[in-house]
């Protein structure tokens, strides 16, 4: 029997209700009179206590709360792609119907359109022997997504009784039994799931594989592998969003979830205008084809936000288990994180470091955790893989604070975002000392074995000349650039030549917003030639100035936006005028 | 918003900060509009932060000096609080509560708006991009305004922010087109010189009838600084989304804001975050701002421009911080530049304008405007680390491209960054003067922009 209590306290999203003893732990409830969404976080005695996921404005203690019987749940089915949902995966676009140009409350809908119809195409016969998992025929989404039907991953083993035959079929449809000792279960295109519980899998797999980006700094020195994780911390204005919505538009993924989690609205805006128009490079398809957006923005209710990372991370899950590649982005754990300590403050519970709750450590690996490449459950045998990449906002751009060094702990890709560098207008601003990939050895594997086999030695000799920069850059700050030996100079040069040609990418720029592999391998091998080559001259007798004057290096240095991925051999060309002018340089002194 | 129930006088069990706590209430709601009347019968406003087994705990916005247990009694008026919108509230000035304070009478109310208003549905929301000429050559060339943004200005104590702002709103303009436009000025806790500096630069532009006013001055009620900027933006929101007019609200010190909020989360004895300031701080300042926009299928947008002090000019602090990371940009004021009298004293490199990709460029100002403002923060900071180099081993020590970049950073400050108070520069006299710089470098350092830019503005001297 559900629960149907009455309220006795209201304090922001924070609600207490009596005669509540029915009512289970992360059970959703209708508040009040205004019919509020909310989910019970705590049990004591029969009051529960209740974070609403609506504006609480006007309630009143003695309005009822009505329990539903079911955790807090997503729809699963086709029809999500393309779609824009608050946190509580209701869709934006149908509120506004409701409501208008702002949000109102107590609106119920549907998160996908139960009505429209897709052609289904069965995989299944009569008879067969079936468990959860398994699919059950195939629909078009979207013009990008062929959609397996599942059957509910907690089914158990029966057999098909039942299945319609290829047609087009609205949601409600029945398209299938199940039938065991008289048994029999009605299945129809879309399952519910609770979202704080990981969808099952068979077994996982190492992270191998590279997600490539098309970000130069990203793909090439700190890369992140399918079913990894990432973090990205930066203080405000270092280009966190700007560099999210690289990845969210150019990854080689099948599906991106897109969490803008207590961030501005108009982001979200950007991303449902920009991304109709922009074709996925691999299928040239719009990539508003492949993606889900989920905004709680700041502005918005406050509890729905915390469930917002949850709701994303289960639509993920389902992509997955169809056997794609998916890539989640969450933009921003720490305003999730503040969300939780909001919540923990009306609990009154005892804070740990800067107020956050105790269990905010354990709440972040818990996340981290559903990131992974996987075999899943059902057949046919199926691999797919959730990659997690959460933004951090460190108060203060100090990574010393809780969620950033909490989320350290249980990511292995690490994107330091740098004010400095993003004063200078150097973007991305990943700071190439403070950040680190774990994927590394494993992902240079691939990189050997698809790209170039030198490729790990030749980007080892790229981030050496950035290493010795590092460290030469404080005698500089001491004596001046001109106390160094012209050698030592040559590597200042060439690893501002590489900040410049290289670590820089500029994402409005038509060309460069984009760098293929073969490409981002290329550039980088000029620029570790260009040194080598004016250490071998300097040797011979050419000084610093000469190569200083070379007119070769603006060509190096503005290829990545002159050269398209479709013109790699005029890269080739470049090297070649490089050579010359080289030989030109040391020959002049030789005639000397 | 109307709630059932409504009137009713209960009893007061506790006055402590800003609060009132009040007993046998049995019909209160979360959010609604309280009445309290003192002994002497003054009436003052608050308005319901808790409410539950049979208490209620009140903010009182005008604050509780003078009140007592015994003698003062609460009235629950039955909504929540509300500001009486319509087009005569252009050209009147207010107090910070929203009650007239130009002694004329209460503006007759087309309608009545909850002044918390509702957050503006993602999908509802059309993307800013109409550029916003200034005429500020700093703000106009690298941090280029856009309608439906918020901006802020970082400032510090004493500094010239007012002067910046009072010009921004008198230049501001979009090329080309004579829409309905207005000014929402909100002071809130500043002195009342700066306050009167506002209304007088305004009335000298003939802008004032074209304005309203909301005034919560040093020596006004600290709490009724919470109400302030919702009000203006209330009204702000009326007369854009309702009447179709551009509206431009200038918020100054929010700083203050945020010390009241502070105040009353410490009278509430709630867990601090940061420098004793509430975890929900965040949240909160982002129903202010995220009030700025456009939105689809209606004419007008709110443009915000609040303005912050930064204590002890740090900009990591909390107020600074998590102003940043809602606001679509900042504009930081540089102490260092101040102090060598540099009107406006913009440290470029720290400041930033989110939305200025998609306000510039063909079709708005022109197709080279990315590629040479890039060029040209790349050049002043470049031109910062040599000042620094040569702090330390003197100009002798510097190599001739070095000396090329010091030329490039006073070129900027004297000629782009410098300007009058009055003066209105063109978009195009700006982008003049950026290429003007670019060309003190030789051709080879220029890696941000394209050959035919270059061959088209490059102009050696």
């Amino acid at each position: 029997m559900a629960a149907q209590g009455r309220i006795v306290w209201v304090s922001g999203p924070a609600v207490r209700a009596d005669g509540m003893s029915e009512a289970k732990m992360y059970e959703t409830v209708t508040v009040g009179n205004a019919k509020l969404i909310g989910e019970v976080i705590r049990l004591t005695g029969d009051v529960a206590f209740i974070q609403v996921y609506e504006s609480t404005s006007g309630l009143k203690p003695g309005e009822p709360v009505i329990g539903t019987g079911n955790p807090l749940s997503v729809l699963l089915g086709p029809g999500i792609i393309g779609q824009l949902y608050d946190g509580i995966q209701r869709p934006l676009r149908e509120l506004s119907k409701a409501s208008g140009s702002f949000i109102g409350r107590g609106i119920t809908t549907t998160p996908v359109d139960m009505t429209k119809k897709y052609h289904f195409v069965p995989t299944v016969s009569v008879g067969d022997e079936v468990t959860g998992g398994d699919i059950l025929g195939t629909v078009k989404e979207t013009d990008l997504i062929d959609h397996s039907i599942m059957i509910p991953p907690d089914h158990p083993s029966r057999k098909i009784s039942n299945i319609v035959s290829e047609g087009d079929y609205n949601l409600e449809t029945e398209i299938a039994t199940t039938e065991k000792d008289g048994q029999t279960t009605s299945l129809k295109m879309y399952h519910r799931w609770p979202v704080r519980k990981p969808r099952p899998i068979k077994s996982r797999y190492d992270p191998i594989v590279p997600l490539i980006t098309g970000q130069r700094v990203i793909d090439t020195f700190f890369p992140i592998a399918k079913g990894g994780t990432a973090s990205i911390p930066g203080a405000f204005g270092t280009g966190k969003t700007v560099t999210l919505h690289q990845i969210a538009k150019w990854a080689d993924a099948q599906v991106v979830v897109y969490i803008g989690c207590g961030e501005r609205g108009n982001e979200m805006t950007e991303v449902l205008v920009e991304f109709p128009l922009l074709k996925d490079p691999r299928s040239g398809k719009p990539l508003m084809d492949r993606t889900v957006l989920v905004a709680n923005t700041s502005n918005m209710p406050v509890a729905a936000r915390e469930a917002s990372i949850y709701t994303g991370v289960t639509i993920a899950e389902y992509y997955r288990d169809m056997g794609m590649d998916v890539v989640l982005v969450a933009d921003s754990t720490s305003r999730w994180a503040e969300a939780l300590r909001e919540m923990s403050g009306r609990l009154e519970e005892m804070p740990a470091e800067e107020g956050y709750p105790s269990y905010l450590a354990s709440r972040l690996a818990e996340f981290y955790e559903r990131a992974g490449r996987v075999r899943t459950i059902g057949s046919p045998d199926r691999d797919g893989s959730v990659t997690l990449i959460g933004a951090v906002s460190p108060s203060g751009g100090d990574f010393t604070e809780p969620v950033t060094t909490h989320t350290m702990r249980f990511i292995k890709t690490f994107w330091a975002l740098d004010a400095k560098l993003a004063y200078s207008r150097h973007y991305p601003s990943i700071n190439w000392m403070n950040s680190y990939s774990g994927y590394l050895a494993d992902i240079a594997k691939w990189w050997e074995a698809n790209v170039r086999k030198d490729w790990l030695s030749v980007r080892s000799e790229a981030y050496g000349i950035l290493q010795r920069e590092d460290t030469l850059k404080e005698i500089v700050r001491l004596l001046g650039p001109e106390a160094l030996p012209d050698e030592e100079k040559l590597i200042l040069e060439v690893a501002r030549m590489i900040k410049i040609g290289f670590l820089q990418q500029n994402s409005f720029d038509d060309v460069d917003t984009f760098c293929s592999p073969e490409k981002q391998f290329k550039l980088m091998k000029l620029l570790v030639d260009f040194y080598n080559r004016g250490q071998q001259a300097i040797k011979e007798g050419a000084t610093i100035s000469d190569i200083r004057a070379m007119p070769i290096i603006g060509s190096v240095l503005k290829a990545r936006m002159d050269v398209k991925d479709n013109e790699i051999p005029k890269l080739d060309q470049i090297d070649n005028d490089m050579q010359e002018q080289f030989k030109k340089i040391v020959g002049v002194k030789v005639t000397n | 918003m109307t709630l059932e129930g409504g009137v009713q006088y209960s009893k007061i069990a506790e006055i402590k900060g800003p609060l009132v706590v009040v007993d046998d209430v049995d019909n209160a709601a979360f959010d609604e509009l309280v009445e309290i009347e003192t002994s002497q019968g003054e009436k003052r406003l608050g308005k319901v932060l808790e409410v539950g087994n049979g208490k209620a705990i009140v903010q009182v916005f005008e604050g509780t000096t003078g009140l007592s247990i015994a003698g003062t009694k609460a009235k629950f008026l039955g909504k929540v609080m509300e500001m009486p919108v319509s087009k005569a509230v252009l050209g009147r000035v207010f107090d910070g509560l929203g009650r007239p304070k130009d002694g004329l009478p209460d503006p007759i109310a087309d309608k009545f708006v909850d002044i918390n208003g509702e957050p503006m549905n993602p999908e509802q929301r059309e993307y800013p991009k109409d550029f916003i000429q200034t005429g500020i050559s700093v703000i106009d060339g690298l941090m280029t305004l856009v309608r439906g943004q918020k901006l802020p200005i970082f400032s510090g104590s004493g500094m010239s922010h007012n002067l910046l702002a009072a010009q921004i709103a008198r230049q501001a303009s979009v090329v080309g087109k004579q829409d309905d436009f207005a000014v929402v000025f909100a002071a809130i806790g500043v002195q009342y010189s700066e306050a009167e500096y506002f209304r007088r630069s305004l009335e000298e532009s003939g802008a004032l009838k074209r304005s309203v006013l909301f005034l919560n001055t040093a020596d006004d009620p600290a709490i009724e600084r919470i109400i302030t900027p919702r009000v203006a933006l209330t009204v702000a929101e009326y007369l854009a989304f309702d009447l179709g007019m551009h509206v431009l609200v200038i918020m100054t010190d929010m700083t203050n804001y945020c010390e009241a909020l502070r105040e009353i989360s410490a009278a509430r004895e709630e867990v601090p975050g940061r420098k004793g300031y509430p975890g929900y701080l965040y949240t909160d300042l982002s129903t202010i701002y995220e009030r700025a926009g456009k939105l689809r299928g209606r004419k007008g947008s709110v443009t915000q421009v609040p303005i912050l002090s930064m204590p002890s000019d740090d900009i990591t602090h909390p107020i600074p911080d998590l102003t940043g990371y809602i606001t679509e940009g900042q504009i930081v004021i540089g102490r260092d530049l101040f102090r060598q009298g540099i009107y406006p004293p913009i440290n470029i490199l720290m400041s930033l304008s989110r939305l200025m990709k998609d306000g510039i460029g063909e079709g708005s100002t022109r197709a080279d405007h990315s590629e040479v403002a890039n060029q040209v923060y790349d050049a002043y900071s470049r031109a910062q680390e040599v000042r620094a180099l040569a702090g330390i081993v003197g100009k002798s020590g510097l190599t001739e491209i070095d000396l090329k970049y010091m030329d490039v950073g006073d070129v900027f400050e004297k000629e782009f960054l410098t300007q009058a108070i009055d003066e209105n520069r063109t978009i195009e006299e700006t982008l003049g003067i950026l290429w003007k710089i670019v060309s003190k470098l030789p051709k080879n350092e220029i890696t941000k922009i394209k050959d035919k830019y270059i061959d088209q503005y490059y102009k050696e001297e």
